[in-house]
């Protein structure tokens, strides 16, 4: 199964609205060994001037398994998630993610490339509240030459 | 422009242990067997379990905030390429994880460039890592 290129530009729909609950940033940062009273204390956050307490900066990722989702659901794009691995991740931020944001992603497939058998595809998710962009997440899979365990 | 510079920021060690893999799964919604099954990772040619690769930018990504007083709002952009996997083995003391940087430049913006360099059991787990930062939250 290769990936169809003709997927280069396309936007998936936009996700269900996502509300990012204090409880779920504390546990976010417990599982990452974050122990900083900007994730935990809304005074504290508030000190540094925003409005609840806000995720540590790796958390959207959560967002984006939504958008994953959908990629992998969509018969004509051709991922097998069994053989995909995780290339490269970026975010740009442009403000963080606070508790009691309801965010919403859109996917776009930004490229799509073939290398020695293995497929590359590059997707970009634009978190947003409401009109507002929060930070945008560029992921990068690959998916493995199937003759490659 | 950007003015050169090469500060040195200060390393940050984290360990990762099977536990860590099973609470991190939990929290993220990564449930990818590789990360808690040696029986399946082997079979996808693994040596063993290994972290997810976002636990990995995770932790650098506290080692950032760290350099920056704390607050992670200071971080503009961070990014990563995933480079070798980390094998967690299957005892209490884990594996080690040392994150280290250096401010490569600052530009006209206020903004600082952090090379991070991401290293396990001799190996570079992160390629190409970096962050961008306000350049006044470095201090």
């Amino acid at each position: 199964m290769r990936l169809d290129a003709a997927y280069v530009g396309r936007s998936f729909p936009r996700t269900p609205a996502y509300v990012v609950g204090r409880e779920k940033i504390r546990e976010f940062a417990d599982a990452i060994g974050a122990h900083d009273a900007i994730y935990r204390d809304p005074d504290a956050a508030r000190s540094l001037g925003y409005p609840d307490v806000i995720a540590p900066p790796t958390f959207p990722i959560v967002l984006t398994a939504a958008t994953l989702q959908q990629l992998v659901d969509d018969p004509g794009l051709g991922l097998d998630f069994a053989r995909v691995v995780h290339g490269d991740q970026r975010f740009e931020y442009v403000r963080p993610v606070f508790a009691g944001d309801e965010l919403t992603c859109v996917c776009t497939v930004a490229e799509i490339t073939e290398r020695a058998g293995s497929g590359f595809l590059t997707t970009r998710t634009d978190v947003m509240a409401g009109d507002d962009l929060v930070v945008t997440a560029t992921a990068k899979l690959v998916v493995r030459a199937e003759d490659v365990a | 422009m950007t003015a050169p510079t090469r500060a040195e920021l200060a390393a940050q060690t984290f360990t990762i242990t099977r536990s860590d893999l099973v609470r991190y799964a939990g929290a993220s919604g990564d449930f990818n067997p590789i990360h808690w099954s040696d029986r399946v990772a082997v079979r996808v040619g693994l040596p063993g379990v290994i972290a997810h690769g976002m636990l990995t930018m995770a932790l650098a990504s506290r080692a950032v905030t760290a350099w920056v007083g704390g607050d992670p709002g200071a971080i503009t952009d961070f990014s990563v390429r995933f480079a070798r996997p980390i094998v967690v083995p299957d005892d209490d003391a884990g594996t080690e994880l040392v994150v280290t940087g250096a401010v490569r430049a600052v530009d006209d913006d206020g903004r600082a460039q952090i090379d991070v360099t991401a290293m396990c059991a001799g190996d570079k787990v992160l390629a190409q890592a970096k962050a961008w930062v306000r350049a006044n939250a470095l201090a």
